[in-house]
């Protein structure tokens, strides 16, 4: 479980985070929603500690990453896996070497443990074969694809994933958002998803979370949404016509079946 | 705000002098550094070497054209000038140019890719793990380089002089073993690995503090050259002062 409490941020004066709490919980996929420049790319990076925050307090089951010696922070810290939304492929490495570079750094795995590994992961996310490719040489749904390989390879407790889907096509999405979701049932993860594709939170969003100005604005799960009468989420959720109209018939209807 | 770099600078070159985490890979990433920096160098230093010492050569004997003058003053004049000066500061300027944008274009786009993020997030000191491999590269190999362009600069000279005749190989000969110092060479490398440690260290800095996207890595990569050039000229001053004087 992740635990945030009153966390602030502010760039040259100016504050993007205005003391967010939150809990997400082990093994589910929690959605932290919002339009651009909401503070969800700062919020996420604050928690994986990318940024200091200003204020506030991040615990990974009781554990404050900068409270900790340097020996138990590199320990959490291979308890984290994290799909960034570029892919933040190494260039110059090949898939496999991408995948082995955790395990090379962290473990004491042989080099035929490390080779069974990768395919292992490179077989979950249906990549099987592409070992030897660099990433320029495969599609962008691939390098996410890998990316998620390479977050999941040390089998993570705490899984993030900035905008997954940015980019993709529909069932590319799709793809990749089923797998976040397996993923994260098979390891008993705790996982947080940023975007504001709203197929992503309607496919595997359990526990959303709106972001506006830097504040939590709303939290709930996706029926929720379709009762709530929070005036900014249903500004931001509802905004296209299609799914006013869903909306219109799962009220109408009075149930919902996700 | 240049005091504010100068701090910045200090304080990733603090974390860049920590223990390596894998030693193993440390080694694996120095050779590599030690091909694309040192290695991949060593045809434009020679090629620039050789023809400098050359042209060295042809300017000092037009210059010393009185019959008075023991033509071995040019050989000595060359040595003097390819070994105290040419070859320390000049192809560490050139070097700075070629390797510094390489560092600094290599490292910043990293950075806008969120590779570095990547590396921070592992648990791995990113600027460990990308910067001290290149510094033990750049401080380990650049002398074997620089000893290399006084060798090829010298050539260059006697060839230079034989082809136009103005200079006989005896003569020439002559002229750089004449009042040779010994402890000229250790100046020169001396000069060498502190030139060495700015050509690596302060594009690495520049590199892993852009914020942007392609233009900016370009405008940083730009900026590293200018920046490590000066420091190279300011320090070449102070190195000479300290050591020669």
């Amino acid at each position: 479980m992740i635990e945030v409490k009153d966390l602030y941020k502010s760039f040259n004066g100016k504050p993007v985070l205005k003391g967010i709490s939150a809990t997400f919980e082990k093994g589910k996929t929690n959605m932290i929603i919002g339009r651009s420049g909401s503070g969800k790319t700062v919020f996420l990076k604050s928690i994986l500690g990318l940024i200091k925050p200003d204020r506030g307090i991040v615990s990974f089951d009781g554990r404050i990453l900068d409270q900790l010696s340097l020996k138990e922070q590199r320990k959490l810290r291979m308890e984290m896996g994290v799909v960034f939304q570029g892919n933040a492929l190494f260039d110059s490495f090949t898939i496999e070497e991408n995948i082995k570079f955790p395990m090379r750094m962290f473990t004491n795995m042989s080099e035929a443990e490390m080779k069974k590994r990768v395919d292992e992961v490179l077989e979950q996310v249906e990549l099987s074969g592409i070992n030897n490719k660099y990433p320029a040489e495969i599609s962008g749904g691939m390098q996410k694809r890998v990316g998620i390989a390479r977050a999941i390879v040390l089998k993570p407790k705490y899984l993030f994933c900035d905008e997954p889907n940015s980019g993709l096509d529909p069932k590319t999405a799709i793809l990749i958002d089923n797998l976040i979701h397996d993923l994260t049932v098979q390891y008993d993860t705790t996982t947080l998803v940023n975007t504001h594709d709203m197929n992503s939170i309607m496919e595997i969003g359990e526990k959303i979370i709106l972001l506006k100005d830097g504040k939590k604005q709303w939290e709930g799960t996706k029926k929720d949404i379709f009762y709530t009468d929070n005036p900014d989420l249903n500004d931001f959720v509802f905004s296209s016509t299609l799914f006013r109209k869903i909306k219109e018939i799962v009220v109408k209807e009075g149930k919902i079946d996700f | 705000m240049y005091f504010e770099a100068i701090g910045k600078y200090i304080m990733m070159l603090k974390e860049v002098f920590t223990r390596p985490q894998k030693p193993k890979i440390f080694w694996e990433n120095y050779f590599r550094e030690i091909e694309d920096l040192g290695i991949k160098s060593i045809g434009l230093v020679a090629f620039i070497s050789f023809f400098i010492g050359g042209v060295v050569t042809i300017q000092t004997a037009r210059n010393l054209s009185n019959p008075l003058i023991d033509k071995l003053y040019i050989g000595y004049a060359t040595m003097k000038s390819i070994v105290l000066e040419f070859s320390p500061t000049f192809i560490s300027i050139i070097l700075a140019g070629i390797v510094g944008s390489y560092i600094a274009s290599t490292i910043g786009t990293m950075r806008i890719t969120e590779q570095i993020d990547a590396l921070d997030v592992m648990g791995v000191n990113s600027k460990n793990y990308l910067v001290l491999p290149k510094v033990l590269a750049t401080v380990t190999f650049y002398p074997l380089l620089i000893v290399i362009s006084m060798f090829l600069g010298i050539l260059g000279g006697w060839v230079a002089g034989n082809l136009t005749g103005m200079v006989l190989t005896e003569d020439y000969l002559r002229g750089i073993r004449y009042d040779f110092e010994p402890f000229d060479i250790t100046y020169a490398l001396i000069k060498t690995v502190v030139f060495a440690f700015f050509i690596a260290t302060i594009p690495a800095y520049y590199g892993y503090y852009v914020k942007g996207g392609a233009l900016e890595v370009g405008r940083a990569a730009t900026q590293a050259v200018i920046w490590t050039s000066v420091t190279i000229i300011i320090f070449n001053y102070i190195l000479t002062q300290l050591l020669l004087s």
